[in-house]
C-alpha cells in the first residue's frame, strides 16, 4: 500500500473517533460553566463597587445570562459553530480573540520545551543504553528520576535565582525586551533569550520520561539481528546508533510525545505564571483571579481540541514511521 | 476502534513483534540490578500469562532493592514529620511568632528561619507534610475506587457498556488534566475537600484504562471460565477471581498517583488555589516567591520538601514495579 493512502486511512480512522469525543468535551465544558458560582455580572458589579438590581438585570440580559439553560446550551453550540467562544466582560473582548492573541506564545513555549526534551532525552537515553547496567547508566537513571520528581514551577524559580539574580545572564521573565523594536535575527535572538529558562523548566520533567523510554526502546532494538549485521559489516558504533538503532527506537517515543501534549499544556500554565510569559497559561491565571469563567472554559475547550489534534498527528507520524502498524490494526 | 485504544493496541503489537524478534536479553545487563524507571516509561503491556502473585518472592525482591528501601525511608521520614507536627509545633503554623525574614540558622529558635510575616518556616514545613500526604493519599484512594470500578465493569462486560465507558474516559483524557483541575477548583472554591475531589476527578481515567486492559487480558482465561461454569455471579467473579490478578500494575500506579497528586496540589497552592487557612508547601513557595531576590531560601526549602516526598514515592513505585511485575521490568 502506498504511503499516502496509508496515511489517509489512518487519518480517517482517527477523525471518526475524535468527533464524538470533541462533542463530549463541549458538553462537559458547558456543564462546568453552568456550575460556576456567580456570573460575569456579579464580577463586574463587584469591580464597580456597587450595582443596583436593575443594573445587574440589564448586565445579565446584555450577556444573555437570563435565558433558560437549554437555550443557553443551544446558543453556546451555535456560537461554537461560528468559532465564537463567548464574550469576556472582564477583558471586554471576545474570548476567541483573546485566546488567539495568547495562543502563539504558549505554542512556541511548548514547542521549544518538547524539542528540548526530545533532544536531551534521546541523547541521555542513548548514553544510558550504551552503558546499560554500568555506572553512567545508574547515575543518569537517578538524575532522570530526580527530574521526574521536581515541580516545574519550583525549578523555574530556582533557575531565576541562579541565572537571573545571581549571575545576571538571562532575563527573569516576560516575553521580550520592553520597547524593543529589534527585528530579523536580533529580534529572534532577543525572544530566544526570554524563552530559555521557561523552556528548560517545562522540559525537565519530559526529559526524564524520554530518557527512560529511549533507553528501553534502544536496548530492545539493539538486540535485533539487523543491528548485529550493521556492526558486522564494519560500521562504527556511532553510525550504528544514529543510522540504525535510533530511527527504529523512535516509534514508542512519538506515541508518548503525542500523549504528553495535554500534560505539557497544563505544565505551561504554571510555568507561564512563574515567568509572566504572555501565553494561555497566564491568561487562565488572570481568568481564575477575576473569576472569568467564560475565558477559563474557552481555554479548556481549545486546549482539549489541540490535544486531540496532537493525538491524531502522533498517530499519523507513527503510521508514517512504521508501515507494519497497518497490518496490526 | 477508538483513538486511544488503537494507540494501545499498536504499541502492544510493536512490543510483541519486537519481542518475537528478540530471543534473549542483551547479556551485558546484570539481572540482579533493578533499574530506576520513570513511571511513564512503563509499558502498559497486557500480560499473556497469568500467574498467582508470589507474595514472599515479591517482598524479598522489594527488600533487596536499594532504591525501594531509600524510598521507604524517605517517605517514613516525611510521615514522621507529619505525625510529630502537632506535638512539636502545637501552635498555628500560620501565626506570626518572630521577626520577619530571618535566614536559616540566624536565630536558634527558628532553625529554618521565618518568612516575610514572621511565621516559622520549620513549623510550616512539618504541618505542610500533613496536608500534602493527606491530600495525596485521599485523592488517590478516591481515584482508585472509581477507576477500578469503572475499568472492571467496562473490561468485564464489553459491548455497549464498554464502548460508552471508554468514550467517557477518552473525553476526560482529551482534556488537559491540570487545566481541568484549575477550572474545577476555581468553580468549587478551594478547600482541602474540594482539592481531594478535584484531583481524584482528573486522575481516575488513567486507573480505569489500566484496569480495563488488565481485566480484558484475564477475562478469557480458563480459571474464569471455570468459575463461570461453577455458577458464580458476575460480582464474585470480578472481585474474587479477576481483580486479584489485575492488581499488581494497579498498586504500582497507585504509588505514582500519590506523587502526582502531591505535585498537582503544590502547583495549585502555588497559584493561590488552596485552602487559605491551611499551610501547604505550595502556598509557602507562592508567598516566598515575592522575596525571591532577597530571601531565596523561603522558596527553596518547601520546594526541597516536595522533591524529597515525590522522589520517595517514585522510588517506592519503582521498587514495587520490580517486585510485582518481574516480567515487565526485565531489561530487554
Amino acid at each position: 500500500m502506498s504511503a499516502i493512502s496509508r496515511l489517509a486511512k489512518a487519518l480517517r480512522r482517527a477523525l471518526l473517533s475524535a468527533v464524538p469525543t470533541a462533542l463530549g468535551v463541549v458538553v462537559l465544558s458547558f456543564l462546568l460553566l453552568q456550575l460556576a458560582p456567580g456570573d460575569a455580572a456579579d464580577v463586574m458589579a463587584a469591580e464597580a463597587g456597587s450595582a443596583t438590581e436593575e443594573t445587574m438585570a440589564a448586565l445579565r440580559a446584555s450577556f444573555g445570562l437570563d435565558l433558560p439553560m437549554l437555550e443557553r446550551l443551544l446558543a453556546y453550540l451555535w456560537g461554537l459553530a461560528h468559532f465564537s467562544l463567548g464574550f469576556s466582560p472582564r477583558f471586554n473582548m471576545p474570548v476567541a480573540e483573546l485566546i488567539a492573541q495568547r495562543l502563539p506564545g504558549t505554542l512556541a513555549l511548548m514547542g521549544v520545551s518538547l524539542a528540548l526534551a526530545l533532544v536531551i532525552g534521546l541523547a541521555l537515553g542513548a548514553v544510558m543504553s550504551a552503558f546499560a547496567g554500568r555506572w553512567p547508566d545508574r547515575a543518569l537513571s537517578v538524575v532522570a528520576l530526580l527530574f521526574y520528581s521536581i515541580p516545574g514551577f519550583w525549578i523555574g524559580l530556582m533557575l531565576i535565582v541562579l541565572f537571573a539574580v545571581k549571575l545576571g545572564w538571562l532575563p527573569s521573565g516576560g516575553g521580550g525586551a520592553i520597547g524593543s523594536a529589534a527585528t530579523g535575527l536580533d529580534g529572534v535572538l532577543d525572544r530566544a533569550r526570554y524563552m530559555i529558562l521557561p523552556g528548560v523548566s517545562l522540559a525537565l520533567f519530559y526529559v526524564a520520561i524520554y530518557a527512560r523510554l529511549a533507553r528501553a526502546a534502544m536496548l530492545e532494538v539493539k538486540a535485533q539481528d539487523f543491528v548485529r549485521t550493521a556492526a558486522a559489516k564494519g560500521l562504527s558504533p556511532a553510525a550504528v546508533t544514529l543510522g540504525h538503532v535510533l530511527p527504529n527506537a523512535l516509534s514508542p517515543i512519538v506515541t508518548m510525545a503525542g500523549l504528553h501534549f495535554g500534560g505539557l499544556m497544563g505544565g505551561a500554565v504554571v510555568v507561564e505564571t512563574v515567568y509572566s510569559w504572555p501565553g494561555l497559561g497566564r491568561l487562565s491565571y488572570e481568568a481564575v483571579m477575576s473569576r472569568d469563567f467564560s475565558v477559563l472554559l474557552g481555554v479548556l475547550l481549545l486546549s482539549s481540541l489541540l490535544v486531540m489534534a496532537a493525538n491524531v498527528t502522533a498517530d499519523l507520524v507513527q503510521a508514517w514511521l512504521d508501515p507494519r502498524l497497518e497490518r496490526a490494526s | 476502534m477508538s483513538l486511544s485504544e488503537t494507540a494501545d493496541a499498536r504499541s502492544a503489537a510493536t512490543v510483541a513483534r519486537a519481542r518475537a524478534l528478540t530471543p534473549q536479553a542483551p547479556a551485558d545487563v546484570p539481572p540482579e540490578w533493578s533499574n530506576v524507571h520513570a513511571p511513564d516509561a512503563r509499558k502498559a503491556a497486557t500480560r499473556s500469562v497469568v500467574r498467582p502473585p508470589d507474595r514472599r518472592r515479591a517482598l524479598r525482591a522489594f527488600l533487596r532493592n536499594p532504591n525501594a528501601l531509600v524510598g521507604v525511608l524517605l517517605l517514613a521520614g516525611v510521615a514522621l514529620a507529619a505525625l510529630l507536627a502537632p506535638a512539636l509545633f502545637p501552635g498555628d503554623p500560620l501565626a506570626m511568632v518572630g521577626r520577619p525574614v530571618l535566614w536559616p540558622a540566624q536565630n536558634p529558635r527558628f532553625p529554618l528561619g521565618t518568612d516575610r510575616l514572621g511565621r516559622d518556616v520549620l513549623a510550616g514545613l512539618m504541618h505542610g507534610a500533613r496536608v500534602s500526604l493527606a491530600i495525596g493519599f485521599a485523592a488517590t484512594a478516591f481515584a482508585l475506587t472509581t477507576g477500578v470500578a469503572v475499568g472492571a465493569v467496562a473490561g468485564y462486560c464489553g459491548g455497549r457498556i464498554d464502548a460508552a465507558l471508554v468514550k467517557l474516559v477518552e473525553i476526560f483524557q482529551a482534556v488537559p488534566g491540570f487545566i481541568l483541575l484549575i477550572v474545577l477548583v476555581a468553580i468549587a472554591q478551594p478547600s482541602t475537600l474540594t482539592l481531594v475531589w478535584a484531583i481524584a476527578l482528573v486522575s481516575w481515567p488513567q486507573v480505569a484504562r489500566l484496569t480495563r486492559a488488565e481485566v480484558r487480558a484475564v477475562r478469557a482465561k480458563e480459571f474464569v471460565e471455570a468459575a463461570r461454569s461453577l455458577g458464580y455471579g458476575h460480582g464474585r467473579i470480578i472481585v474474587r477471581e479477576i481483580l486479584p490478578n489485575a492488581l499488581p500494575p494497579i498498586i504500582v500506579t497507585a504509588s505514582v498517583m500519590v506523587a502526582t497528586a502531591i505535585l498537582m496540589e503544590s502547583a495549585l497552592a502555588f497559584m493561590g488555589l488552596s485552602d487559605p487557612n491551611v499551610v501547604s508547601w505550595g502556598s509557602m513557595i507562592g508567598s516566598g516567591r515575592e522575596l525571591l531576590r532577597t530571601a531565596w531560601p523561603l522558596t527553596a526549602i518547601p520546594g526541597l520538601a516536595i522533591v524529597v516526598t515525590v522522589l520517595a514515592l517514585n522510588l517506592l513505585g519503582d521498587g514495587l514495579n520490580d517486585a510485582l511485575n518481574p516480567r515487565l521490568s526485565a531489561e530487554r
